[in-house]
């Protein structure tokens, strides 16, 4: 008897959803919209967060974290390739805006396309020599390369060292309207702001995954030498990704010195980068609705149970490898990486192959021991 | 560069003792790398576990001050044996939860890296809940004796002790791969597992014994570790994880010899550049190595030798 899961009852609403004509769909992609704006109302804080301000927490952290779960969402759930160090696109949006912000008085708006810059050629910097090498080479060399970043940051005077920055400017104020105006005292303008990129994020990268970039990613995710073979540019749409995921990385970071006015090297630790890295493999990489869950989970749930917090890593920790054995799809996947993970490609190829040894050995154990019939499927489940 | 001059000489000592630590740990990664393909990413806290291993020894034993002669002799392979029996319970342990199932279900490398984050995540939270979050500081066990100087360079007994130990069990380590029953099954294992598997290897049991040997080197690493700086924290194995994967990168991700030649000259660099840059510099200097290495020679300064037929 075959247990009835999430995939069940998930699957049947994403087949109505994509049999929906397109005016249907937009009538409720207006009406999310809406009810995120309206997201911040008292009545809803006061389930959602009743210990601390939940306008607050619905930019930073809930809010910062999509889009940064977003971002990395390119990297890992489209391109299959796992960014360990994603924190650093984040800081150097942040030290952009900070730097800048302080020393030129630029304004935010004038920033913003500075600082996703500024994390696109890092991101190609770092990407360039190292996206040639294997998958898990990338991954620890990511890593280095988020620490590289944070202890410079931490050691150089033009940074202000551990003490950071201070005194970055606010967004300016749009006319009289209360809900544009950004100081200290005001929480609901930021949520709103950040909103706005998630939303412009979202079309950005929907849009590329129907592209023929998409495409490419896709088929570099699920077998890179095959995708080589067939003519893809591997490594010139592996640097793409890393690129398009960093400028979201980047605007994330520049919103955040901007809402935060203050930026130390500790506000980028590894942890961060790990946090969106669960986020998005909780959430289901790969697919836009999981990874937003993800995300929010993984910034709320901390908020709302304080008693949580002390455990959250131990929790997270615990809750990717048993997601990795139960569920390596995550909780909300895509259908079409649901399939890949179930067959082991997704990313960096397959443990199998390689390693697959010891089932083949019991397998073939098996087939000796039962009838022909069984043989039978057993090879054939064997056979790469 | 006048400081680097006039630093060589403890650069240079400082470099082969901390670069033997770094060794140690990756002849872990090196290892299961070279039999699974697989950067056990949770190999910096099956150190951690044997620095608190070595610590727990210790206190049970009631040190409080310096020992000498025998005793030190017997603390110190108590410490050995404790730091290698919870290292490497901790990395069996972690194969069969973290691992095992994943590569029964041939899963993504992608996920066996995540699974292996998390694990590595649950570990520490485990101390740093149990233990706390802060530096926790190791009995003096050790006179740190003057023996010899070479230049302005102080040899101490201490660090003797981890360079020779590094050494010791590295060549204990390569006589067991490449000399042992056992060893002939982790590299034919690591040469093409389906012909191993034909040829009556078993397996899942060389892979066990992989992660097994790895984390009871990571255990030497821990005890040697706490003698020398005495003091362990929950996330400990971090930053020496990294910098020992960098080790094992440059020696050749795979190779033995390679690990510890690795982990001595990321040593070295890291030293000769802290003198030149300042010592704060010194994480950002192994992390360019790293970067370097696997632009310009991502094979290592030796070679992948226990892959090479799969390259």
């Amino acid at each position: 008897m075959r247990r009835i899961g999430l995939p069940d009852v998930i699957g049947p609403i994403s087949d109505r959803w994509s049999r929906l004509p397109t005016p249907a769909r937009y009538v409720v992609y207006v009406i999310a919209i809406v009810a995120a704006f309206a997201l911040p109302a008292d009545s809803i804080g006061s389930f959602m967060s009743p210990q601390s301000d939940w306008s607050a927490i619905l930019f930073y952290p809930i809010g910062v974290y999509i889009l940064l779960a977003i971002g990395l969402n390119v990297v890992v759930g489209q391109a299959g390739l796992l960014d360990l160090g994603y924190v650093a696109f984040f800081a150097i949006g942040g030290y952009t805006m900070g730097k800048i912000g302080l020393s030129l008085k630029w304004d935010f708006w004038v920033i913003l396309p500075c600082g996703i810059a500024a994390a696109a050629v890092a991101g190609v910097i770092l990407g360039a020599p190292t996206l040639r090498l294997r998958g898990d080479y990338l991954a620890i060399v990511t890593l280095g390369f988020g620490e590289i970043i944070r202890i410079t940051a931490n050691n150089l005077n033009f940074t202000g060292g551990p003490r950071g920055l201070s005194g970055i400017p606010n967004p300016p104020s749009v006319g009289s309207f209360s809900a544009l105006q950004f100081n200290v005292a005001t929480t609901k303008p930021f949520y709103y702001l950040v909103l706005v990129m998630i939303i412009l994020a979202i079309v950005l990268v929907k849009r590329l995954e129907r592209s023929r970039v998409g495409r490419a990613w896709a088929a570099i995710r699920e077998d890179e030498d095959a995708a080589e073979v067939m003519g893809v540019p591997t490594f010139r749409f592996k640097l793409w990704a890393f690129a398009i995921g960093a400028c979201i990385g980047g605007a994330a970071g520049v919103l955040f010195a901007a809402q935060t006015i203050s930026i130390t090297p500790e506000d980028f630790p590894f942890l961060l980068s790990s946090y969106i890295v669960v986020a998005v493999v909780l959430g289901g990489s790969g697919n836009l609705a999981g990874v937003i869950l993800g995300a929010f989970l993984v910034a709320w749930l901390p908020e709302r149970f304080r008693g949580f917090a002390d455990y959250r890593v131990l929790a997270f920790g615990g809750a990717l490898v048993l997601m990795m054995i139960v569920r390596p799809e995550g909780l909300l996947p895509s259908r079409r990486r649901r399939a890949e993970l179930a067959e082991g490609t997704g990313g960096m190829g397959s443990l199998g192959g390689g390693v697959g040894g010891a089932q083949t050995q019991a397998v073939r154990i098996e087939a000796v021991e039962t009838d022909a019939v069984q043989t039978g499927a057993v090879e054939s489940e064997a056979a790469p | 560069m006048h400081a680097f001059v006039t630093q060589f000489w403890p650069s240079t000592i400082d470099g082969l003792t901390i670069g033997s630590i770094y060794g140690l740990i990756a002849l872990g990664y090196t290892l299961v790398y070279g039999v699974l393909r697989l950067i056990n990413f949770a190999h910096s806290e099956v150190f951690m576990v044997g620095t608190f291993a070595s610590l727990f020894t210790l206190h049970g034993l009631g040190i409080t001050h310096a020992e000498t002669g025998f005793a030190l002799v017997g603390v110190l392979i108590l410490m050995g044996l404790a730091g290698m029996a919870g290292s490497g319970i901790t990395a069996v342990v972690l194969e069969r939860v973290a691992y095992r199932p994943l590569r029964k279900r041939g899963s993504s490398r992608l996920a066996a890296l995540i699974s292996a984050i998390g694990a590595s995540f649950f570990l520490q939270e485990v101390f740093a809940l149990r233990y706390g979050r802060d530096l926790l500081s190791f009995p003096p066990l050790m006179n740190k004796t003057v023996l010899f100087h070479i230049g302005s360079g102080q040899v101490r007994a201490d660090k003797v002790l981890v360079v020779v130990a590094a050494l010791v069990m590295a060549l204990a380590l390569d006589r067991f791969v490449n000399g042992s029953r056992l060893g002939r099954g982790v590299r034919a294992t690591a040469q093409d597992p389906d012909t191993a598997v034909l040829m009556g290897v078993n397996i899942d049991r060389i892979v066990m014994i992989t992660f097994l040997v790895g984390g009871m080197m990571a255990g030497v690493a821990a005890m040697l570790y706490g003698n020398y700086f005495e003091l362990t924290q929950y996330n400990v194995g971090f930053l020496l994880g990294i910098k020992a994967f960098t080790a094992a990168v440059l020696g050749g991700i795979g190779n033995i010899r390679g690990a510890l030649l690795g982990g001595l000259t990321l040593g070295l660099i890291e030293n000769y550049g802290g003198s030149v840059f300042g010592a704060q510099w010194k994480d950002v200097i192994a992390f360019t190595v790293l970067v370097l290495v696997l632009m310009v020679r991502p094979t290592g300064l030796l070679g992948e030798k226990l892959t090479r037929a799969r390259a």
